[in-house]
């Protein structure tokens, strides 16, 4: 082990953390977006909602993210109608591509999370609601997304993690996230146990943080699971 | 089975070699997982710090990381255990066990956890009956404990292994030619990207379909005599 | 309890198979290629590998009268497998550099090469610093072509490093880069093929290195000077200039 290199590699490695945590981040909040409609639609009870919806999870959830990265980055720039195409702006970028690939990813299997908080809703809940003359889409806005997002909490900070680990793969196209800022590293210091070591180090940290982030957050928004406060 | 330009009978061999890395890997990450599984659960604090350092090391780090870092790393270990033991002779690893070893060990991560909840799930009164029957400790956990916890694994241990079914597409980055490998060979071959990385992602939906359809098949034969209320 | 026992046997069964992959036959000389380098080193349809680099490797083994068996291993991880003993030498076209000569042994070239730029026809692009400015280039990761890129145009360029040569090809052809810094041999051939059509190079060639050799432990002294005596040999008798021939209508020593 050489403990200088692995030193000397932290500035540049952190650089590529950032724009790992940004690709995270972007991946994130995007797919949340899609996901919720998509959640939504299957559990509508209506085969033309349920059905192409139930298309998308399963095949984000079926094939390798790996494999989602080529066929939109080496994939789609096979066609000459999407390189003269008005997309093509944005999936000539590396960048662009990665988020994409990893929105498209991250939004089937937070679809999935998100009904099983839904189906988790208590029924009751719902009918009293609508008892009470709220609309369908109050309903769906005051009670069921709220309820379904603290149930659903726990398995998405799981989520999280994992597009975590997945988005190493951002290096396969080119992008100098932390994996690739340590293949390049290792590309002249043939050093691959040091640089790999360092960069699962600090990999390791982030989760361990989200981790932590994701417990705090679970135990905050469950006032009724903590002991009273004394008087 | 469609020809794709001389390059599908070469995508069904990565297949087979995909489909025996993932056993390869879950038979192994079965074991590891049951022995945290074991540990966690024990009375030894030093067991239990040990099986929770490892569960969070290998849910921390990305997969790819944990791949390249056991290809590497793996047989400067082993040689420095061969020169030990007197042998001058390099060690060698080959992709596919460097592969499973990854896997596995990931594998062994989310599967402890699963066994962890499995175990616990049991009724405590059938160990105290079978202790109280003069059975010792271990004999109770084998004959009482791991037939059933098989039944209440089985769905945990299933996802687990939907997932590392995609992992396997990693380990082409250390030169095993399974799918992944497969298909980029013929991308530079054929120049179609697109059609070559969605014919690799129709196979690994294939593998998906029969792996569910499996453990489908699989829960209800564990779950047979199972006592059921009437609906 | 079946299922734990058959976990057991199928781990066995794994184990007992890839050490049979693993076992080591005696003096067996184990060469490294990347297999994504074509002319010079590329695996077929067949699952073969093909190329300059692999004719030339297996004359030098019937020379030295040696077993030699083939590794397929991805270029940017090349030299940390040579020294992990993944194999013993390098036969993947690699340019001889100080760089590289901190890590490994190198034996005499094999053959020499020129770095050059490639980019659509017509365009004309100067391949001077100021010319090249805010330019998209790309380059094979671990390569003479992406370390002279990154010290002399990383600051002024957009430098994209690619896992294999053919995956950066691909990006000229559909536009994402607008020239390409590469072994001038490996743009020959490809300038040959229906993608490489529409591409010229451009300016002269660069020699960023002390030709091409094959790389080994520093340590193995024995075999660098077998490896030497083999290239001569192979040079004198004309089965060089045969596999020369089969690949490049002049010659490339």
């Amino acid at each position: 082990m050489n403990v200088e290199v692995m030193a000397n590699s932290v500035p540049k490695l952190l650089d590529g953390l950032a724009l790992t945590i940004e690709l995270v981040a972007l991946a994130l909040a995007i797919g949340i977006v899609i996901a919720i409609p998509i959640a939504l639609a299957r559990v509508s009870g209506r085969a033309w909602l349920n059905g192409p919806a139930f298309a998308y999870v399963f095949f984000f959830r079926g094939t390798p993210l790996l494999v989602q990265i080529f066929l939109i980055y080496y994939g789609l720039s096979q066609f000459e109608t999407i390189r003269e195409g008005p997309l093509w702006p944005i999936l000539r970028e590396p960048y662009w591509c990665a988020i994409i690939a990893f929105t498209l990813n991250t939004a089937a299997y937070t679809a999935e999370i998100f009904r099983g908080g839904i189906e988790g809703v208590p029924h009751g809940e719902i009918e009293a609601a609508r008892a009470l003359g709220m609309s369908r889409v109050l309903v769906l806005r005051r009670i069921i997304l709220p309820r379904a997002f603290r149930l659903a909490l726990p398995a998405y900070g799981n989520e999280i993690i994992i597009l975590l680990k997945a988005s190493a793969l951002a290096s396969t196209i080119t992008l100098l996230d932390l994996t690739g800022v340590a293949r390049t590293i290792i590309a002249r210091t043939y050093m691959p146990i040091e640089l790999f070591a360092m960069a699962g180090a600090i990999y390791l940290v982030v989760t361990f943080a989200i981790t932590r982030a994701i417990k705090a957050l679970e135990h905050w928004l469950s006032p009724q699971t903590r002991p009273p406060r004394p008087a | 089975m469609v020809d794709l330009q001389g390059f599908g009978t070469q995508l069904l061999l990565g297949a087979a070699l995909t489909l025996e890395l993932a056993f390869a890997s879950t038979a192994l990450g079965t074991l590891i997982g049951l022995g945290l599984a074991s540990l966690k659960l024990s009375r030894s604090r030093l067991g239990r710090g040990l099986a929770d350092s490892y569960t969070t090391i290998f849910r921390g780090v990305p997969e790819l990381i944990i791949v390249l870092l056991v290809y590497f790393g793996a047989t400067i270990v082993l040689t420095n255990v061969a020169r030990l033991f007197g042998s001058a002779e390099p060690v060698e690893l080959h992709p596919f066990i460097a592969g499973m070893l990854a896997l596995g060990f990931a594998f062994g991560a989310y599967a402890a956890e699963v066994f962890r909840g499995a175990l616990q799930a049991l009724p405590r009164g059938q160990i105290e009956a079978a202790r109280a029957f003069g059975m010792s400790r271990s004999l109770a956990f084998r004959r009482v404990a791991l037939p059933q916890v098989w039944r209440f694994a089985l769905p945990g241990l299933g996802n687990i292994f939907l997932v590392l079914l995609k992992d396997t597409s990693l380990v082409s980055v250390i030169g095993l030619e399974e799918i992944m490998r497969k298909t980029s060979i013929a991308v530079s071959y054929t120049k179609e990207p697109f059609t070559f990385y969605l014919a690799a992602a129709v196979i690994y939906l294939v593998m998906t379909i029969v792996s569910t359809i499996g453990l489908g098949a699989m829960e209800r034969r564990a779950n047979r005599g199972v006592r059921r209320a009437a609906r | 309890m079946t299922w734990l026992k058959t976990a057991m046997i199928a781990l066995a069964l794994a184990l007992v198979g890839g050490l049979a992959l693993t076992a080591n036959a005696g003096d067996k000389i184990k060469i490294g290629t990347e297999g994504a380098y074509p002319p010079f080193n590329l695996i077929d349809e067949k699952g073969e590998l093909q190329g300059f680099d692999v004719d030339i490797a297996k004359a030098l083994c019937e020379k030295m009268g040696a077993e030699c068996e083939f590794v397929k291993q991805d270029w940017d991880g090349i030299i940390p497998a040579l020294l992990a003993k993944k194999f013993d030498a390098i036969v993947a076209s690699m340019s001889i550099t100080d760089e590289r000569k901190q890590a490994v042994g190198f034996t005499d070239r094999y053959y020499s090469n020129l770095i050059r730029f490639v980019g659509p026809k017509g365009k004309a692009i100067d391949t001077s610093e100021t010319g090249l400015k805010g330019k998209s280039i790309g380059a094979q990761r671990a390569t003479v072509a992406a370390s002279y890129l990154e010290d002399k145009l990383g600051k002024v360029a957009s430098i994209k490093l690619y896992d294999t040569q053919e995956n950066a090809n691909l990006d000229l052809v559909n536009g994402r880069l607008d020239v390409m810094f590469a072994d001038g041999l490996v743009m020959y051939e490809w300038l040959k093929t229906d993608d490489g059509k529409k591409f010229e190079f451009y300016g002269g060639g660069m020699s960023l290195d002390d030709g091409v050799g094959i790389a080994v432990r520093k340590e193995d002294e024995a075999l660098k000077a077998k490896l030497n005596e083999a290239i001569k040999a192979i040079r004198a008798d004309g089965t060089y200039d045969k596999i020369n021939a089969k690949y490049f209508p002049f010659s490339i020593y």
